[in-house]
């Protein structure tokens, strides 16, 4: 559904992706992996519309998406979260999540739709539905809940997670895994879950890319990654990887 | 109580007000309060989602010069004027609004525009000097006895003072509104996260310009009611910077983010400037303006929530605080 051919981002002389291609089953979840600085973000980036590529394509069942504005990419179907939660503090949480499924849908709902889309949403993540609880209620794991909230109330047909593990405790990334899990299976999402960290994502993702250094060292299955003797290199120099403790460079 | 319930008791218990045989000044006053009430109220639809205007006297200024303008020249009746300065006023904010929100000038940059905005409107009106007086000012030709419906003029003030109330209450019925719309929703994600906001497909521009043109549009009918009342403006008190930082000031004070917060800082404002006139008179020449300056500085220290504000949250901490207690946090 999703295809990426020869993406590439240039800032000035610098390449930070380079010839980046990858595709994207319906209902797959791929896991888009590399330490710091290997231009995973700046592939979200471009994909999510913040940032224009400087060459390649990006096919939307079909259609190029690359280069639209962020709006664009969210009316044709993209929902993505932030790596660090950009709540609307002023608006209740439900208000938050309304906020997407009526606009994500170009307020071409009804008001009560918006909030049956929000409601679910919110109880799919596991947030209170409650209309006047705050966002200031909600600790680092709730505000992390509240941006896939947020993102799946807008009805998207792929969804982009952008390090969703990112300061949570050890018991919440895998509550976070397991929810992006069931998520996909609940509403046959596609997923790219970008992560810097691979141990507790290498549980659900079907597929994985590795970039390191704008480049992609490796695409496969979640069992073979950690085999990989390039992947091994870029993240642990040459010790062996241990699959369920994977740690964070 | 019903809050309707509560609303339209209000509205009546004003509306009785003319029949106690109040005395001129009294009703001067209450009128004064009603039409300025509704300029900050058309201000503060737009200034509570932090798109502060340092320049809506440039709306008042169309409001009521256009009008004028055209009934003294033309004889055009108000009822045509009006509607056609507030398609002036809604151009001028789309057309100083479209760029700024484009382009995301926001905060303290987007203050500065609308500055520049307001001085723009006064020294148009200032250099049209054979058309408008100039810094003279310009009277609104009256009509003969004193009353017409056609001119906007009324001779007898209680008359004009239900036309003030029905404009206010249609002003707070207009927050209302949007208060209740997705507008908000779509106002406040803007102005807090504009990126996140259009993530979730918000059109931050249009959000911004429709509540834009809105205010802009309201304050026009401000300025146009407020030059019938008058029957005189002059471009320093309809479109002066210190009129468009009065307009600030008053909100402020008032309470930005209620409904009743602007007509609280009306009567504030007003209650200010007339103990400044009656206890010092004319002497001390700028003095109200020093005085409001202080008095800002305050508030946005003491009571960034204004008058209303701060009472309302004074009682929900007198209730127990019901605000405060739910959703746990969800971890």
């Amino acid at each position: 559904m999703l295809k990426v051919q020869d993406l590439t981002k240039r800032f000035g002389g610098f390449v930070a992706v380079d010839r980046v291609s990858f595709s994207l089953e319906q209902g797959e979840i791929l896991g888009l992996i590399g330490p710091n600085g290997s231009g995973k973000s700046t592939t979200f980036n471009m994909i999510a519309g913040m940032l224009k590529p400087s060459a390649g394509t990006i096919m939307l069942e079909g259609r190029e998406i690359g280069g639209l504005a962020p709006i664009e990419i969210c009316h044709r179907g993209i929902g993505r979260t932030f790596q660090i939660p950009r709540p609307f503090r002023q608006l209740t949480i439900l208000e938050n999540v309304v906020t997407a499924a009526f606009f994500g849908q170009r307020g071409h709902v009804s008001r009560t739709k918006a909030h049956d889309h929000a409601e679910e949403a919110l109880a799919l993540v596991g947030l209170p539905t409650d209309p006047q609880a705050e966002v200031a209620s909600l600790g680092a794991a709730g505000l992390k809940k509240l941006e896939l909230a947020r993102a799946i109330a807008t009805q998207p047909k792929l969804l982009l997670a952008d390090e969703s593990l990112g300061g949570l405790d050890e018991t919440e990334m895998n509550q976070a895994a397991d929810m992006l899990d069931h998520i996909r299976r609940e509403k046959n999402i596609t997923i790219i879950w970008v992560e810097h960290i691979m141990g507790v994502l290498m549980r659900v993702v079907d597929r994985a890319i590795v970039l390191d250094h704008g480049e992609k060292i490796f695409e496969g299955l979640p069992r073979e990654v950690a085999k990989d003797p390039k992947v091994i290199e870029i993240y642990l120099g040459t010790e062996k990887i241990t699959f369920q403790e994977g740690v964070a460079t | 109580m019903d809050k309707r319930i509560l609303a339209v008791l209000g509205i009546a218990a004003l509306a009785a007000v003319p029949q106690f045989g109040l005395g001129n000044y009294h009703l001067h006053l209450l009128i004064t309060v009603l039409i300025w009430g509704f300029v900050y109220t058309s201000w503060s639809v737009m200034g509570r989602f932090g798109m502060v205007s340092l320049g809506h006297g440039a709306f008042l200024g169309v409001g009521g010069y256009v009008v004028t303008m055209l009934w003294n020249s033309f004889g055009l009746t108000p009822w045509v004027g009006i509607p056609i300065a507030i398609v002036l006023s809604m151009t001028m904010a789309l057309l100083v609004g479209y760029p700024c929100f484009r382009f995301r000038i926001v905060g303290h940059y987007f203050a500065l525009v609308t500055l520049a905005l307001g001085e723009v409107v006064r020294l148009t009106i200032v250099g049209l000097r054979d058309q408008t007086g100039g810094s003279l000012g310009m009277t609104v030709e009256g009509v003969p006895g004193g009353t017409s419906f056609l001119a906007l003029q009324f001779g007898e003030r209680a008359t004009f003072f239900y036309l003030a109330l029905i404009v206010w209450a249609a002003g707070l019925w207009v927050w209302r509104m949007v208060d209740r719309s997705m507008l908000r929703y779509a106002l406040e994600a803007s102005s807090e996260d504009e990126d996140a906001a259009a993530s979730v497909g918000v059109n931050v521009t249009r959000a911004k310009l429709m509540i834009t043109m809105l205010s802009a549009g309201m304050t026009t009918i401000g300025g146009a009611l407020y030059a019938q009342y008058q029957m005189y403006i002059n471009p320093e008190t309809i479109s002066g910077i210190g009129i468009s930082l009065q307009i600030v000031f008053a909100v402020i004070a008032g309470g930005l983010f209620t409904q009743l917060g602007p007509t609280v800082g009306a009567m504030f404002t007003l209650l200010l400037a007339e103990t400044l006139r009656v206890t010092f008179g004319h002497d001390i020449h700028g003095l109200d303006g020093t005085i409001y300056g202080l008095l800002l500085v305050l508030f946005i220290i003491y009571m960034p929530k204004g008058i209303t504000g701060s009472i309302a949250a004074g009682l929900v901490r007198r209730r127990g605080a019901p605000g405060a207690a739910p959703a746990a946090a969800t971890h």
